[in-house]
């Protein structure tokens, strides 16, 4: 983490972009919670019906398989197209030129600790442990772990200000960075909720240079989780 | 010697440099900073780990202060 800190504690800031989002309510243990509930049973009511058509269909008659094939078909691929969804946001943006990338790289680097430089070196994410739950941080957007589901959620930076150009990747992962350190439930109020759901999900749905980055998320989380208090 | 910096398709800049003792440098930092508040970047300076503060008048006794553009949904 960055050591040149001033003397000034903490303060708690509202991210000023929350004023483009008033009608949201600021998102907190308990909203991500329902959040989270209501998309588990959103993937429900998608998938049961789509089995239980395939069951039914059997019962009534043998010879309606490949129908009820197609059924089961239905209820695999739509969850799986809604955790693809949620790990787009994760995935690598368009690179700048070498020199901006170079240069937006080492300024991250030095809003990160040891750990996580090595990490985002390794898998293009940043790891970011916070009071919501763990966060992955991406060019796209972030990923979160609290309690056992995982949220993702899309951000992007607005270069509309005086039509600034794109952004090497090192930046827009810095800006993501920085706002979620300054109001973390501000920065999950602004971002888009593109996907919550199990871990296997969207495990299963990110690239293999991804992987580790996901795992050391779930490793920190999970001893986070056992060592605090009930 | 602190900074002030600004998040941009470059990499980053390095607008203004300043130490507290030298009124001079620290108010070209100011006029430099506003400039860019005017333009629509945030100031944010680390207040810890983990931790950042969004500030909206130059802290003269910050070693680094990070402009960036503000966020959205995706």
């Amino acid at each position: 983490m960055a050591s040149e800190a001033p003397a000034a504690a903490p303060a708690v800031d509202v991210l000023p972009e929350t004023a483009g989002v008033h009608w949201r309510p600021r998102v907190d243990d308990a909203r991500l919670r329902r959040v989270g509930m209501l998309w588990t049973l959103t993937t429900a009511a998608h998938v049961v019906p789509f089995l239980g058509a395939a069951t039914l269909l059997m019962w009534l008659n043998p010879l309606a398989l490949p129908v009820a094939l197609a059924c089961v078909a239905h209820a695999w691929v739509i969850p799986e197209l809604y955790a693809r969804r949620g790990a787009n946001v994760l995935r690598p943006r368009a690179r700048a030129g070498d020199e901006p990338e170079r240069r937006s790289v080492g300024l991250l680097g030095d809003l990160v600790d040891h750990d996580a430089r090595e990490l985002h070196a390794a898998t293009g994410l940043v790891l970011e442990p916070g009071r919501l739950g763990t966060w992955l941080v991406g060019e796209g957007g972030a990923m979160l772990l609290a309690g056992r589901r995982v949220y993702c959620w899309c951000v992007r930076v607005d270069t509309r200000v005086k039509a600034e150009k794109a952004l090497p990747s090192g930046d827009r992962i810095a800006h993501l960075l920085l706002a979620l350190r300054a109001d973390e439930q501000g920065f999950a109020t602004v971002a888009n909720l593109s996907f919550a759901g199990a871990r296997w999900r969207l495990r299963r749905r990110v690239g293999p240079e991804m992987r580790p980055a996901i795992r050391a998320a779930e490793g920190l989380h999970d001893d986070t989780r056992s060592t605090a208090p009930s | 010697m602190s900074k002030l910096i600004r998040m941009d398709h470059t990499g980053h800049s390095t607008l203004a440099e300043w130490t507290s003792d030298d009124p001079a440098a620290v108010e070209a930092a100011v006029r430099a900073f506003r400039a860019e508040l005017d333009r629509g970047y945030l100031g944010m300076v680390s207040t810890g780990p983990g931790h950042a503060e969004q500030v909206r008048e130059l802290p003269v006794d910050a070693p680094l202060v990070i402009l960036r553009l503000p966020i959205s949904g995706g």
